[in-house]
This record gives structure tokens, sequence and C-alpha cells, in this order.
């Protein structure tokens, strides 16, 4: 086997973290390798050093292969269209001015080639995260080169896209192509992976072979077995607490009715595009709707009132937390602390931030944290602002198995408390094993709901299904 | 590392995160051993005199822009809370300057203009106004302005005292109060702020009220330490002040920001302007050199955040 990229004993410091100590990693032609780890065990760093965006403090990297890179992070530029991030940096000119003709008719090739079915000259912005997850690999496809890193880009992803990516790396492995794929998803490893590297706390803690157990991943990556990675406690049902009547909000949603009670977490499935994160988006009343109402706790909320939802004990987790969840140029700690600005508890805080055992300090910015590590910042911010109701959207994006665990128990913890939980979820597993029951949308209708316990297939039957207006 | 920790202050911790500071202080020692004058007493009153404007007023910029915006009308809304307080009284001129921050936040937040547009417009509304109140003529001012701009006791001018009063007040706003918080907040993500439940609008509305509030303030001690409000007072004036924030560390991206920095910038500016008069460098060269310093400060302070 032909090794296209190899490096040797990488060590990388940043200020008084160690992200990379002495790690090997060998690319090689045809093959897929996995990286695996915690959030914060150092795989976007290896990624970053790889890609020459970071300088290593030690250790060398030999080879010539031709790099793309999907970063964790989308790096797309809203305000132009898809033909123009497609291409950007590389647009193809003609007397020296961009050449819209050749842009327009290379543009749906690639697009084909990664399934995704939207118009070229749509701007990025008004995209959903999946679709645009989707460009950009589009836009590491066409650079033909001799390795490809992908850095979580299933996080944002639906199953059909995930397939779709998968058959796609597949093939570029048949291809000659050395292939790195960093996942919190164990399932799709078990599906690609020709060689598995651990990463725990910056070391490399073993190298596995395709068929690794998942108990084996998860214990060399953790340090310690995990029993049960749905560990939902069923809570004695009370009195309603969010809801969401006939709401309706014109070419987006109709006549959604949901339901959730006290003690009760009520997952909503769906295909992307759905309609769900509009839905509770309108709820909170970031986004007007056309009919309906919202009620919390028997009280009608007004509309497009964030602070009025926020009063009466909604609270949202949004599904993009870079565009949406954070400020990058805020600390750990002011980001927290933000939607509890009026009542802040130092204690509480710290609290929180160790209970979600986030790798980092209270003091130190939010982006120079991993990216799973952020999700949970996000996720801190409302568990500290202790709604009655929380709604969560993809909540566990990019986090990790076991840090995933821990916010299931945070979850089961609210409920018990007498708290309600509305969890949107485009991760089948977690959404059935965490959802007391599971409402599944399609086409911004309420297509059916399931009781616990329900099959993947079941959901996705619903969820594929045409309505008749 | 595992969980959230706390880490201590380092000097040179201290020093990397004041580099404006650093070259204020390496000004000042080139200045003094070339003019050594420079370190009288009477000359370093005299420079915290010329800064205490420049510096009142960018205390209410930096809060424009940390939470992501800017204000060029401060420079005018200084002229007519000046010129309002002499013609009627002092805190008159107060509340006219609040009123156009007021008019600016409302442009801004309800209006959806862009901060720049917005302001750019008050800047000629307001020196407008200032002409045509004062029809084109210089005012005296009453006894409470003129004492602003006076000595407290011989070497304790107040408009210094009043400077620190602002620096004061511009830091406990910035760190301990939620307005402050929000500030940050607004400026680093507004999406994120607006979904934390920050009422962005209304916050927006304060924030430019406060930068109204301080031009105006600025604009009396101006007028206190001249006697008089000049329908041309304080003319490009926002540029300073901008130029002051920037030196001192902020981004006019948003986010970042502190006092300490817009005061150490305010001060970079007039140890500048007061060393080139004491080194008899002609007027002319005077902005070239002061233009260059301003390029050199943003640049060192982004070499510095790489
Ligand atoms: N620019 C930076 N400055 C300071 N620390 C950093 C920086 N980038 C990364 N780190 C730290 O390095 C460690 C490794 O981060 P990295 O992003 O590589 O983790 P990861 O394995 O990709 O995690 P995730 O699964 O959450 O994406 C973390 O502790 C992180 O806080
Ligand atoms: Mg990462």
């Amino acid at each position: 086997m032909k090794a296209l990229i190899t490096a040797r004993g990488i060590t990388k410091q940043f200020g008084a973290t160690r992200a990379l100590d002495g790690v090997d990693l060998d690319i090689n032609a045809g093959e897929v390798h996995v990286l695996l780890g915690e959030n914060g065990a150092g795989k976007s760093t290896l990624v970053k050093v790889l890609a020459g965006i970071h300088s290593h403090d030690e250790g060398t990297i030999e080879g010539e292969a031709s790099l793309a890179v999907i970063h964790q992070e989308l790096a797309l530029v809203p305000e132009l269209s898809v033909a123009e991030n497609l291409f950007l940096n590389r647009l193809p000119r003609k007397f020296g001015f961009v050449d819209r003709a050749e842009m327009r008719r290379r543009a749906p090739e690639l697009l084909d080639r990664v399934g995704l079915n939207v118009d070229p000259n749509a701007k990025v912005k008004d995209l959903g995260i999946a679709q645009q997850q989707m460009i950009e690999i589009a836009r590491a496809l066409d650079k033909d080169a001799g390795v490809l890193i992908l850095d979580e880009p299933t996080a944002v992803l639906t199953d059909t896209e995930t397939d779709r990516l998968l058959q796609i790396m597949a093939q570029l492995r048949d291809n000659g192509v050395g292939l790195v794929f960093i996942t919190h998803h164990l399932d799709e490893i078990q599906r690609i992976a020709d060689r598995i590297t651990v990463l725990r706390d910056g070391r490399s803690v073993g190298v596995l072979g395709p068929r690794a157990t998942t108990q084996h991943m998860i214990e060399l990556m953790v340090g310690r077995p995990i029993e049960e990675q749905y560990p939902r406690a069923r809570q004695r049902r009370g009195k309603p607490l969010l809801r969401i009547s006939n709401f309706t909000r014109r070419g987006v949603f109709r006549d959604i009715n949901i339901e959730v009670h006290a003690g009760e977490v009520v997952g909503i499935a769906g295909l992307v595009g759905a309609g769900r994160t509009e839905v509770a988006r309108a709820a909170f009343g970031v986004d007007d709707y056309d009919y309906g109402s919202v009620e919390v706790d028997g009280k009608p909320l007004p509309r497009n009132n964030v602070q009025a939802a926020i009063k009466a004990g909604l609270g949202l987790v949004p599904e993009d937390r870079k565009g949406q969840g954070l400020v990058l140029t805020a600390t750990v700690g002011q980001n927290l602390e933000l939607a509890t600005l009026a009542n802040r508890d130092e204690k509480r805080l710290h609290d929180i931030a160790g209970k979600l055992r986030i790798k980092g300090r209270v003091e130190q910015p939010v982006k120079e944290l991993s990216g799973g590590n952020q999700q949970k910042v996000v996720i801190g911010k409302w568990l500290l602002a202790d709604p009655k109701v929380l709604i969560l959207d993809e909540p566990t994006r990019g986090v990790d198995v076991g840090a995933k665990v821990e916010i299931y128990e945070l979850i089961n913890r609210m409920t018990a408390q007498g708290r309600a939980v509305l969890l949107v979820s485009s991760d089948l597993p977690e959404v059935i094993g965490m959802s007391d029951r599971v409402v599944v949308m399609a086409h911004g209708r309420v297509a059916g709901e399931l009781p616990k316990d329900a099959t993947q297939d079941q959901v996705m039957a619903l969820a594929v299904q045409e309505i008749s207006a | 590392m595992t969980t959230i920790s706390s880490s201590r202050r380092t000097p040179q911790k201290f020093i990397a995160e004041n580099g404006a500071l650093a070259g204020l202080l390496l000004l000042a020692l080139v200045i003094a051993i070339m003019q050594p004058t420079f370190l009288s007493a009477q000359n370093l009153v005299n420079v915290g005199v010329q800064a205490a404007v420049i510096a009142i007023m960018a205390f209410g910029m930096t809060f424009v822009v940390v939470a992501g915006g800017i204000d060029l009308s401060v420079g005018s809304i200084a002229a007519l809370a000046a010129m309002v307080g002499a013609l009627t009284a002092g805190p008159v001129g107060l509340v006219v300057g609040a009123l156009c921050g007021l008019v600016n936040g409302a442009l801004i937040s309800y209006g959806k203009l862009p901060p720049f547009i917005a302001t750019l417009a008050m800047l000629s509304v307001a020196r407008g106004l200032t002409l045509v109140i004062s029809e084109g003529q210089p005012h005296e001012t009453d006894a409470v302005v003129t004492f602003l701009g006076s000595n407290l006791a011989p070497m304790v001018p107040l408009p210094l005292l009043l400077m620190l009063l602002f620096f004061g007040i511009t830091g406990l706003i910035l760190t301990r109060t939620n307005l402050g918080r929000r500030m940050y907040a607004i400026g680093g993500n507004e999406e994120a702020a607006k979904l934390s439940g920050i009422d962005v609008r209304k916050q927006k509305l304060w924030i430019y009220a406060l930068s109204g509030l301080f031009a105006a303030a600025a604009g009396l001690v101006l007028a206190g330490r001249l006697g008089s409000a000049g329908p041309q007072a304080a003319a490009g004036y926002e540029l300073d002040a901008i130029a002051a924030v920037v030196i001192g560390g902020a981004s006019l991206s948003g986010g970042v920001g502190r006092a300490t920095g817009t005061l150490v910038g305010a001060l970079v500016l007039a140890v500048l302007r007061n060393g080139l008069n004491l080194l008899q460098v002609p007027p002319f060269w005077q902005q070239v050199v002061i233009g260059a310093v301003i390029a050199l400060a943003a640049l060192l302070d982004s070499l510095r955040r790489r």
C-alpha cells in the first residue's frame, strides 16, 4: 500500500494546552483512515497541522500528495451564490471577468455528484446547514486531490445525505484516493473504516482494524465502558407545559399540534427541510407565524417576542452554534451567563460547566474550544436559565459518545424535576432512544406520532411520506 | 485540564494585553529624551487637559464600537450640546445630546439603517442645527459651563478629573452592568444575543443615547475651557474618538474593547500632538505623523492577535 502522507511525532501546544502530543498518522492510497476521540482530543488540530493551517512544534510530515480539507466549521460565504461558493478562489474567467455562463454550466454537475438539488444561483445564506455542508463537500471533490480530509462532515447531515457521502467516499477510495474521516457516529465508522486511530488527550492510544466493535472503540476513546447509550429514565406525566396549536406559517409549516407535558421528552423527527427548526424558532418567538398559538404552562405567548417566551419559561438551543448559539469573541463564562444576565450566579455557572465536563477554562475565549465543547457551552447556557420547557434543536451535533450520555442525563434530570423537553433531532437512534413519544414531520406537516420504542423504519416511513395538500 | 479551572494573571499577560499602554510609554520616553520640557508638571497637566475632550467622547464611542456599530455624529452632537448649553443651560445641552443619540439608535434599530448612514445623517443635521441656533456666531458660556473647563486648584484642572470620572463610569458600565455585557454579546454575535433573550433593539437605543450623552459632556467641557461655544467646534473630533478607541485595541467588527484601552488611546493622541508641538514639527507634517501612528497601532494590534 502506498503511503501518501506520513506524519510522525506531531506535537502542538496552545498556551497551556497540549493539543497534540507525539501523534503518528499514515494516510495511505485507497484507504479510509478514521480519527476517533472525545471532544478536545486533538482531531481537528491534527487536521489543521496536516493542512498547514497550524504549524507544529515537533515532529515531521512527509509526502507530497495534494490535499483537500473539509473543516469542521463551515467556511462558505453566506452572501455569495451556491455556484460562486463552489468555485470560490478559482472562478472560471473570460477576458479577465468572471465567466458566469461557464460557472452555471459546471455547477449543476458538481451538485449532482453530491446529490444536492438546489438552485446554483441561490444565496448560500438561504440554505439549510446540511445543504451548506454538501456544498462544502462538492467544492472539495472538485479539487481532485490525492488526499481528502473530512472533519465531522456528517454531524449536520441526515441519514440519506450521510449514505450518499459514504458512497462517494467508497468510490474515491476505489480510485486510490487517501481519505481521513472524523466522526462521532460509531456506526458510520463500522461501515467505512479501513483503519481507526484513537486519540485521547492529544495522544494516540491505539490503532484499530476495520472490524473493531463499538464497545472496544468507546473504551479506548473514553477510557471506560459506557453501559447505556440512551439512558432515558421515564417520569410520570404531569400537566401540559407546552402546547403548540394549529400552528401555521404559509409555505413553511401547517396545522402543527404538539403538546409536551411535565416530565416528558417529546421528539420531533423528520428529514431536512421538513420544517422542524422553523416550528421551534417560531414557537420561541424568533420568527413570525400566520395562525395558531403557543402556550407555556397555560399562558399564551405573544408572537415574535423572545423575551416574553423566556420569561414564560421557554428556552431554545439553536441548531447552528456558530451562527446563532455563541458569541465567539466572548469567553466561556460570558456565553454561559448570556441568557441569565439579570440574575447571574457564579457558583451555578461553575457547577454547570463542571457537570458538562467542558474542556476549557471559564475565562477562555469560546473560539479556542473544540467543536463539541462549544456545543456543550450552548446547552449549558440554557440549563443555567432553568426553563420550564427546553427546546433542543440537534443538541448533540458533534458531541462525543461520552458527553452525549452526560447531556442525556441532564435531560433526565430536567424531566425528573417536572420540566419538559422538546427534542428536535435528525439522529434517529437518539430521538427514538431519548423520547417518550416521537412526532414525525414531513413537508411542514405532522405526518404522525409514534410511541416509545418505535423502530427507525417506522419513523422513516412517516418521514418520507407524501402528504396530499 | 479536564474541567473548568481558573488561571492567574501574570505580568507577561498584562503587557501582552496592553500593547497600547506599552506604546504610550515608549512614545512618552522618546519625546522626553528629545525635549525634556515634555516631562514638566505643567506640560503633563496640559496633555491631560488636551486628552480630556477626546477621551470623554471616545468612551461613549467605545460602547458603540463594542456593540458592533459606529457613531460619526459625536463631533456635531458635542457642538450642538455646547451651543444649546451656552444659549440656555448646561444640563439642557446634555439632554439634547442624549436625545440626538436616541434618534440615532431609533434609526438604526427600528429603521434598520446601517449605523454609518444613520450617524452620518446626524452629523449633518446636528451641525446644521448648531449653525441655525447660533446664527453662525460663537456664544459665551455661563458660569456653570465655564466652571467645567476651569482649574479646581493650581495644577488640578477639572477637565482632567472629569475624564477620570467618565473613565470610571465607562469601566463600570462595560464590565459590571447588564447593558455592558449585552454590548459585547450584540457586537460579538447579534443573532446569538437575540436568541438568548436580549432585546437587541432596545439595547441599541440606550447604547447610542449613551454615546450622544458622552459627546454632549465632551462638548460642554470643550466650551467651558474656551469660555464660549462655537458653531464649528469639535468638527472632525469623531475621527479622533474612533482613532482613540481603535488604538486602544477595540475591534471595529464588534465584541472587543475596554475602557482602559480607550483612555490610553486618547492619551496617545494627546501626547503625540503635544510632543510634535514641543518638537516644533510643522502642523502639516503633524497630520502625516498622526496618521502613520494610527496605522502603526492598528497594525501592531492585528499582529498581536494572530
Ligand atoms: N486556537 C486554539 N487556541 C487554544 N486552544 C486551542 C485552539 N484550538 C484548539 N485548542 C485546544 O486544543 C484541544 C484540541 O482541540 P481540537 O479542536 O483539536 O479537538 P477535537 O478532537 O477536534 O474535538 P471535537 O470532537 O470537539 O471537534 C482542545 O483542548 C482545544 O481547546
Ligand atoms: Mg474537531
